[in-house]
């Protein structure tokens, strides 16, 4: 019986790849461990290795086919001597642990499976001018183009972090910078996050402009003393005589099948300080614009990324310059019946869920926050005094959360105008679970933006 | 041996010189220290200085021996024992002490306290009140300087009890790794708070720390100003050279408590006694001035007078000065 080799997948949150090459032909012997293909995806490359002897009797899917979904069978790979029969499936790469072990199990369904709907992302933006060309491009290219420009633009900004450099960033956001600006402005550091965080505060102290990466924000809690209280007080604390112009940025949120301690939203931490600004784009454009914006604030700017969204494409505006203001939320579509507010990579879940209110006749408006400190209440409750509904998505957890303080401004500001008390959908109250179901279970989904949204129109 | 090799990078200091004018010059900016630090303990008292208050009297010898070695554009970095920092590098003592009393004329308008004042124009960059956050902070100042390509040095100072955070260790690792010019100043008072050097650390020479990274280290008389000034300019010509950093451990001793409201329990009266009779830091340069018969009892007797009339001008000024306006509450969070 030949058993299937699948499309391995490079990292918990790949869901396609290239078959950039394949090293085999068919009626190639191989061995357990011989190297069998190259794939590639915007974030990595790796070679894929036999994990069973035989020979390959069929390649399923040309070299050079772009979009190769994660399990689809690549090849077959049959005993030696073995009659053809119905195929059995295995994992075809030993390096790629993530992929599921079997073809008979269905890829984890995760918000990364979740397209963001089309939408015309900029055209609306008050900051973009009329008739501007757009141009798509990833969310990752954006932040990368962000601050080649700003690195261009002046020679005080400098990025650090872990692998940053030559490994050209672990979620390769930093791709090619080393080769454009050097070992002096790209810093490769040590895995010492409380020590580079506060290195690159003091550097900020003596008027250099850090870009501090860090891999994911998980690990930034090594480091929150030195955001908080070196970063975040130093000018109140100064009488403002000191000032901090540094940006901590990377990816933020669950990613997929990570668990507990790699999968959690900083939002509402960061968002509660005063003394620092907080940033969490969806699109391109915004994690383009806001980070350029967030490299020339004089202040300390926690910029939250996400991984599932580094790989999603969107218009950005051509422009040789274009700097987006913190502090502003957008409205993304306008509707009439109920807010929908989110900001980050449930962004992409609150406009599938509005398309779905659509079909049932209830038009939504739909409000990124973008920044979250400061937080644009004016937007959200010009908003609800016009549709006098709200709903909050976010990936946080319910308690004291970035939903929490949009429903109290909310509540104090538009009170009169709410026709139901707001609604929020928000990551469940438990430490992110592994399996597969549970960690569905534990994220917002689509529908219950959805529920939530009918709940306070009082439809069903 | 990583430890030897590092020791022996660095030769040995050479015999300190004395120079009258330089004498005066370090018993007047000690003693300037201790009237102010005084002074600060009696206003603590009469409820004028409110929260935390670490006095800095007993250690003098340090900042003024260090400042001694460092140049213009040089920066200091430190945690909150620090008015003594401040007063070293030449900050005024009435913005100082009006900052202790919370007052509008204070470095920070009042609104950092006794732990957290700032002078840019002064290249010192405070007063840090979580223990050891400023050692990372100081090793980015001095990375700013290699950037720069500059021969700046930061004088980043850090206590005993810092000694043992985790952080410390990543910057050493750090400012080794990548050169960095900066002098880290362990003043080795002898007692975190009311826990002794040798109940909290397994290598008691605080000098060695830095033996794994390959940084050479010095243990030094900081009760003695001459020699704490040999041995940061040698630390500070080695940080300038682009060798990297530099680890001097100042033997020091605080005579008051950890802070105010420390009734420094866990050490007998005999000990500070001793160490007050036999180790002043003031005591030790105003003998070698009147053995040398380089100064007279009534030309220090001047300088004291001089002192004393400086702090209280500044406690004058710290009790006048206006507390802020009400709307410097939301001013300074941002830029």
């Amino acid at each position: 019986m030949p058993t299937e080799i699948l499309m391995p997948a490079l990292s918990p949150t790949m869901e396609e790849g290239k078959l950039a090459k394949w090293h085999v032909k068919e009626g190639d012997k191989v061995s357990s461990g011989d190297i069998i293909a190259e794939i590639e995806t915007d974030k990595a490359t790796m070679e894929v290795e036999a994990v069973d002897e035989g020979v390959i009797s069929k390649l399923l899917i040309a070299e050079g086919t772009e979009g190769v979904k994660v399990n689809v069978p690549i090849a077959l790979l049959q005993a030696e001597g073995e009659a053809t029969s119905a195929p059995k499936a295995t994992n075809g790469g030993s390096a790629p642990k993530a992929a599921p072990p079997a073809a008979t199990v269905a890829p984890a369904v995760t918000m990364a499976s979740v397209a963001p709907a089309p939408v015309a992302v900029t055209a609306d933006d008050p900051d973009v001018p009329a008739g501007t060309p757009m141009v798509t491009i990833t969310v990752r290219e954006a932040l990368r183009e962000a601050m080649a420009e700003e690195m261009r633009r002046d020679p005080n900004v400098f990025l650090m972090g872990e692998e940053v450099g030559q490994y050209q960033g672990a979620y390769k956001i930093s791709q090619g910078l080393l080769d454009e600006f050097g070992p002096k402005r790209v810093i490769d550091t040590p895995i010492t996050e409380q020590g580079f965080a506060g290195l690159g505060v003091g550097a900020a102290f003596a008027g250099l402009r850090p870009i501090v990466e860090f891999m994911t924000w998980n690990f930034a809690m090594q480091a929150i003393d030195q955001i908080i209280n070196s970063a975040g007080k130093t000018a109140y604390m100064s009488g403002g005589q000191m000032s901090c112009p540094i940006v901590f940025r990377g990816p933020n949120g669950a990613a997929s099948r990570v668990g507990a301690q790699h999968s959690q939203n900083y939002a509402s931490w960061y968002a509660h300080v005063p003394g620092l600004r907080v940033v969490a784009p969806y699109f391109a454009a915004d994690a383009k614009g806001l980070l350029k914006a967030a490299i020339r604030d004089p202040n300390p700017v926690i910029f939250l990324e996400n991984e599932i969204a580094y790989g999603r494409s969107f218009d950005v505006p051509k422009m040789d310059d274009f700097v987006l203001p913190i502090g502003k939320a957008r409205v993304v579509r306008e509707g009439s019946d109920v807010t929908l507010v989110s900001y980050s990579v449930t962004m992409g879940m609150v406009l599938q869920a509005a398309d779905i209110l659509a079909k049932d006749g209830i038009s939504a408006e739909i409000i990124d926050l973008r920044s979250l400190r400061p937080l644009d209440t004016a937007t959200v409750v010009a908003s609800v005094k016009k549709t006098n509904r709200i709903v909050i998505v976010e990936e946080g957890w319910p308690i004291c959360g970035i939903s929490s303080e949009v429903a109290m401004q909310v509540t104090e500001q538009a009170f009169d105008y709410l026709d139901a008390p707001p609604a929020r959908v928000t990551g469940k109250d438990v430490p992110m679970p592994y399996a597969a179901n549970l960690e569905k279970l534990a994220l917002p989904t689509v529908d219950e933006v959805v529920v939530a949204a009918k709940s306070v129109l009082y439809r069903s | 041996m990583a430890k030897a090799e590092a020791a022996s990078r660095a030769a040995p200091a050479p015999k300190p010189k004395i120079i009258k004018e330089e004498l005066i010059r370090f018993y007047r900016e000690m003693l300037l220290i201790r009237r102010f630090e005084e002074k600060a303990g009696q206003l603590y008292g009469m409820g004028l200085i409110g929260g935390f208050c670490h006095l800095y009297i007993g250690q003098e010898a340090v900042v003024v021996g260090m400042q001694s070695a460092i140049g213009e554009g040089d920066q200091v970095i430190t945690a909150y024992r620090d008015h003594g920092h401040m007063l070293a590098c030449g900050m005024d003592p009435a913005g100082v002490m009006a900052e202790l009393t919370g007052r509008s004329g204070g470095y920070s308008r009042g609104k950092g306290g006794s732990m957290h004042m700032f002078s840019r124009e002064k290249n010192f960059f405070g007063g840090h009140g979580i223990v050891g956050a400023q050692v990372p902070l100081g090793t980015g100042l001095a990375f700013a300087n290699k950037y720069r390509g500059n021969d700046r040095v930061c004088l980043t100072y850090f206590g005993d009890g810092a000694a043992n955070q985790g952080q410390v260790y990543e910057s050493f690792n750090m400012a080794e790794l990548w050169k960095l010019p900066v002098v880290y100043v362990i003043e080795n008072n002898q007692y975190a708070m009311g826990t002794s050097v040798s109940r909290s650390s397994a290598e008691t020479h605080l000098h060695k720390r830095g033996s794994s990274f390959n940084i050479p280290g010095e243990e030094v008389d900081g009760m003695d100003v001459m020699a704490v000034k040999a041995a940061g300019e040698k630390a500070v010509k080695w940080c300038r050279e682009g060798k990297g950093p530099f680890i001097l451990e100042m033997k020091t001793y605080r005579y008051r408590g950890h802070s105010m409201s420390d009734p420094a329990k866990y050490r007998t009266r005999e000990e500070v006694d001793q160490v007050r009779e036999k180790h002043d830091p003031i005591d030790h340069v105003r003998q070698v001035l009147l053995d040398a018969k380089m100064t007279s009892e009534d030309e220090l007797k001047e300088i004291d007078k001089e002192l004393r009339a400086v702090v209280s001008h500044a406690a004058e000024f710290a009790q006048t000065s206006p507390e802020p306006d009400v709307a410097e509450l939301w001013t300074d969070i941002v830029h």
